[in-house]
């Protein structure tokens, strides 16, 4: 109905929208309005595809975009935000599956006949986008069994997996050259398939043996990887808006994967190498010392504590997802500052299951955004402190990651609460963090443990105030 | 176990060993509480408080003691109480040992077992425990509230119509518990106050409080810091230049409240009675170490003294001047200590001569003198041992150029490669690719933290837009073709909706 040069525009005009949509993100304040540059944005592209490339089969069209839309708008409605990690992995899984169902659909019924080396490129492509489709599907899937609690959170470790990863890259580049050269005498699907097994295994296989705490890092890979391959499926199709925007959104992902790893102090590969914290002899040593006593105190003291404090961090963990404390937090910090007690929070970048997942949960609460703070931006202060509240984090307050250069987790920075008057710490246990380390900070003379449920405690703490 | 509560004999003695918030406590270890009728009386806790927390309350002493498993008391046992202890009893209270070895005596003979407050080894696990500190605290503060009592001006600044007015300025000398909690309440009042002590690790301490440390112009690089944070006996050349120090000081400031002790030892005499007289009139000293002899050659323990224009107080029971305070903290001490006696919290004490806080508190016990104890292995601030563990420092490796040299040379060789065979068409998709990775780079830098969670589902929303692949396969007509597509239409719907929606309803919370 309309023509490709109008149809090349509206994706010009898609494409600037998106990257508009990301700048947006910059801040809160222009952050709803970049949404809404991302929605418009989708919209054009739909609707210019659809009147101008679309030939046949509107009602179908029209049908699946209901349906699908319908599910989607219906999922984002309900799910709690402390699922937000696995909405976000199985959505990554959807576009993984898309990649790959219009890859095999391109390589099965392609538009233009191409011969030498624009068939082998075009083949190639072809082959990246469902490989990469096929391990973000996979991927995705697994991280969001992990998430979710279906599949368990430890690392899985195989014997021999950095060979078996190997030998599975190894198998994905044969099958591609295998894929290639039949191609070019009319076949290929075989390969393909074999591939795309390989693939899903490859995807399984890499995400079963990361751990929990390292998940940030996987999700936001895999949200790279989804980009990818809309990249990659962008060359197969020569559409460049495919290409620009998978570009977008992979580079954010390989940049969230990037901060995530640094505020871990650790390396991509280490990380997607999975096994965390089961190397060897530094976990035993330090887990071996006599550390001393932990003092416990009640909600009653620290609600004394709070209410006579002037300066108050409390620093959230995932523990404070998943005993849902956010709302009795905010309560707390409400009824402290209606007292004139000066509450902050401070977030490190890897609390919780995903990039900004501790921020999303406060903001669901209601905590107004100007008060939570990311770690760099707090970390100086912590001297002037009165009372650090510590909700479900362990291994982000480590101080033994700055002293212990034999710890696992040397390095890594860390919210430095012990140098505050006093920090309460709510446990269920004294267990050790994710990283199998023990926390010096539970022994310090200025710390307190608070054990119990994180929300039953605090709830105690908000009667006492 | 029941728990007993005599009333004080000590004259002018106002504290309590117990008090209903901590009765109440108490009652959840399993223990019961009784405590003599009028106990609480001066620090104004009345019998009917004590019942309604649930502790009986008994007419007479004797009753009281012969009823009780454990007495709880404050002052040490005089007259006939030493008498009253029985070989199956437990007492806590202060005892000093040292100065009392007839006391002491008397109470292993009868078999008891008997824990004295002011033995609490000064360990860091034991602050909970410790007495002597909590009223020490008390002592400073109320130090500087006799001191402003008898001193005829204001301790702040002002400047009003009628005049200006300026700060009093105080000395406190010696900077331990005491002294600090002096250096903070004259500090509150307005004062300006400058602190001295023969520890130089307190320094920071006091000027953590915001009072000036008056540093010694002295040769020797001498540590008064002694065994378990106390101070020891300076050499006499230290105690010269000391001594000048002060003589300076006195004729300058307002007040000076003196907490220099030495644990066995009588007060070091710090302010001599020319220093002393060589003050201002109506200059007031408040000698916290009365009770040991004085700091001050002029002081009369217990009482006030007056010399030429200069008040000198010299009161041995500044935390019985706060009663009600120093019960509660007390009685809050001897809880805690209770807890680690009653470690199944079924009312039952154990006394664990393998625990060190335990260890060093009993003196006595089944007929056995046990004081005193072996020396604590730690001193709560060590001050020369172990140097702070040096924080680590981040591998700095000298970056190779090599490895990125290398990388660089092979990424190059393949783009020219690809640049070589491929057509031009892909060279310019290519190029579109590129730079959009560059523009992802710098969009994505400028993400805040904090929303790096509707970062991702917003990408994850617009990643969907992969459905224009299906979209354009859609209007094929081999139906398998088309299922397909359709299918996978339907699927990145789910995505665009889903990932769009759920991105503005998490935006929507982010709120100021």
């Amino acid at each position: 109905m309309i023509n490709a040069g109008i149809v090349t525009v509206s994706y010009i005009i898609a494409t600037i929208l998106f990257i508009l949509a990301l700048g947006g993100l910059s801040n809160q304040e222009t952050a709803r309005r970049g949404n809404w540059y991302g929605i418009i944005g989708m919209a054009i592209a739909l609707i210019a595809t659809i009147l101008g490339v679309v030939t046949a089969q509107y009602t179908i069209l029209l049908v699946a975009l209901l349906i699908g839309g319908s599910i989607g708008l219906f999922a984002a409605s309900r799910v709690q935000m402390t699922q937000m990690p696995e909405l976000v992995a199985i959505l990554h899984s959807l576009v993984g599956v898309a990649a790959v169902a219009v890859g095999y659909v391109n390589f099965m019924d392609p538009t233009e006949q191409l011969t030498g080396v624009e068939l082998t490129i075009h083949d190639i492509e072809t082959y990246l986008g469902i490989l990469i489709g096929a391990v973000t599907f996979s991927g995705s899937v697994i991280a969001f069994g992990k998430l979710s609690g279906r599949i368990t959170g430890n690392p899985l470790i195989l014997p021999a997996r950095h060979w078996l990863n190997l030998g599975l890259l190894i198998a994905a580049i044969w099958f591609g050259r295998e894929f290639v050269l039949q191609s070019h005498a009319g076949g290929g699907m075989e390969p393909l398939i074999i591939m795309t097994v390989v693939a899903l295994l490859f995807g399984i296989h890499m995400v079963m043996a990361i751990g929990g705490a390292d998940m940030p890092v996987v999700v936001s890979m895999l949200n790279s990887y989804s980009g990818w391959a809309a990249s990659a499926t962008g060359f197969m199709l020569g559409n460049d808006l495919l290409i620009v925007t998978g570009a977008l959104v992979g580079s954010s992902g390989a940049i969230l994967s990037y901060i995530m790893c640094r505020a871990m102090n650790r390396r991509f590969l280490a990380v997607i190498a999975g096994g965390f914290g089961t190397g060897g002899g530094a976990v035993a040593k330090s887990g071996g010392e006599d550390q001393g006593e932990v003092v416990p105190i009640d909600p009653l003291e620290t609600a004394e504590l709070l209410s006579n404090a002037k300066e108050v961090m409390i620093i959230p963990g995932y523990g404070m997802a998943v005993a849902q404390a956010q709302h009795t937090v905010f309560e707390i910090t409400r009824t402290l500052r209606e007292k004139g007690v000066n509450v902050r929070f401070g977030i490190h970048p890897v609390a919780g299951r995903m990039p900004g997942h501790m921020n999303v949960l406060l903001a669901e609460a209601k905590v107004p955004y100007d008060i939570v703070y990311e770690m760099d931006e707090i970390n100086e202060d912590f001297p002037d402190v009165d009372v650090s509240v510590v909700i479900g984090a362990n291994d982000i307050v480590n101080p033994s990651a700055l002293t212990d250069p034999d710890s696992p987790i040397a390095g890594m920075p860390v919210l430095e609460c012990w140098k505050g008057e006093v920090s309460i710490v709510l446990k269920r246990s004294m267990a050790t963090g994710y990283a199998g380390v023990q926390n010096p900070l539970f022994f310090l003379d200025n710390t307190r443990m608070l054990f119990g449920d994180a929300k039953a405690t605090l709830d105690e703490v908000l009667k006492n105030i | 176990m029941r728990i007993g509560v005599p009333k004080e004999i000590y004259e002018g003695e106002c504290r309590v060993a117990t008090t209903p918030d901590v009765v109440t406590q108490l009652t959840k270890l399993g223990f019961d509480v009784a405590v003599e009728s009028g106990a609480g009386e001066k620090s104004s806790y009345s019998d009917e408080a004590y019942r309604e927390a649930g502790c009986e309350v008994i007419d007479t002493t004797g009753d009281l003691w012969s009823k009780s498993d454990i007495v709880l008391k404050v002052r040490a046992p005089e007259g006939d109480e030493a008498a009253r202890l029985r070989s199956d009893q437990t007492l806590i209270s202060f005892l000093w040992p040292a100065q009392n070895p007839e006391l002491l005596k008397q109470l292993t003979e009868t078999g008891g077992t008997v824990m004295a407050m002011d033995s609490v080894p000064r360990i860091s696990r034991a602050q909970k425990v410790d007495a002597l500190s909590s009223m020490a605290n008390i002592a400073g503060y109320r130090a500087v509230v006799e001191a402003a009592q008898h001193f005829g001006r204001f301790f702040t600044g002002q400047i009003t119509a009628a005049g200006k007015v300026p700060p009093a300025k105080v000395l406190v000398i010696g900077a331990g518990v005491a002294g600090l909690a002096a250096i903070g309440a004259a500090k509150s009042m307005g004062a300006i106050v400058r602190s001295f002590d023969t520890r130089p690790e307190v320094k920071e301490q006091v000027e953590s409080m915001d009072a000036e440390f008056l540093m010694l112009d002295f040769e020797d690089d001498e540590d008064g810091a002694g065994e378990g944070g106390y101070a020891k006996v300076m050499s006499e050349e230290f105690i010269r230049a000391e001594m000048e120090l002060f003589a300076e000081q006195a004729r300058d400031v307002d007040i000076i409240i003196t907490t220099a002790l030495i644990p066995g030892k009588p007060a070091p005499k710090l302010i001599t009675a020319e220093t002393a007289r060589s003050m201002k009139d109506g200059s007031v000293i408040v000698d916290l170490a009365a009770e040991q002899g004085g700091n001050c050659e002029l002081t009369v323990p217990g009482e006030i003294a007056h010399d030429s224009g200069v008040t000198i107080i010299g009161y041995t029971d500044l935390p019985s001047r706060l009663a009600a305070q120093s019960s509660q903290l007390y009685a809050t001490n001897l809880r805690h200590l209770l807890t680690d006696l009653t470690p199944e919290k079924d009312g039952n004490i154990v006394v664990d001569m393998e625990d060190e806080v335990i260890r060093g508190t009993t003196v006595c016990k089944d007929g056995e003198t046990t004081w005193p104890p072996p020396a604590p292995k730690l001193s709560a601030a060590p001050p020369k041992a172990a140097p702070a563990p040096a924080p680590v420092v981040k591998e700095e490796k000298p970056r190779s150029f090599v490895g990125p040299a290398i990388g660089m040379a092979v990424a190059g060789i393949a783009l020219l490669g690809l640049g070589a065979v491929a057509p031009a068409s892909f060279m310019a998709h290519f190029t579109v690719f590129v730079l959009a990775c560059f523009v992802g780079y710098m969009v994505i830098w400028n993400v805040t933290a904090a929303l790096h969670t509707p970062l991702m589902s917003v990408t994850n929303a617009i990643s969907s837009i992969i459905v224009i692949g299906a979209l354009m396969q859609i209007s094929s007509t081999n139906s398998l073709t088309m299922w397909i597509a359709a299918v996978t239409v339907g699927i990145t719907s789910i995505n665009i909706a889903g990932g769009f929606a759920v991105t503005r309803r998490m935006l929507e919370m982010f709120r100021k």
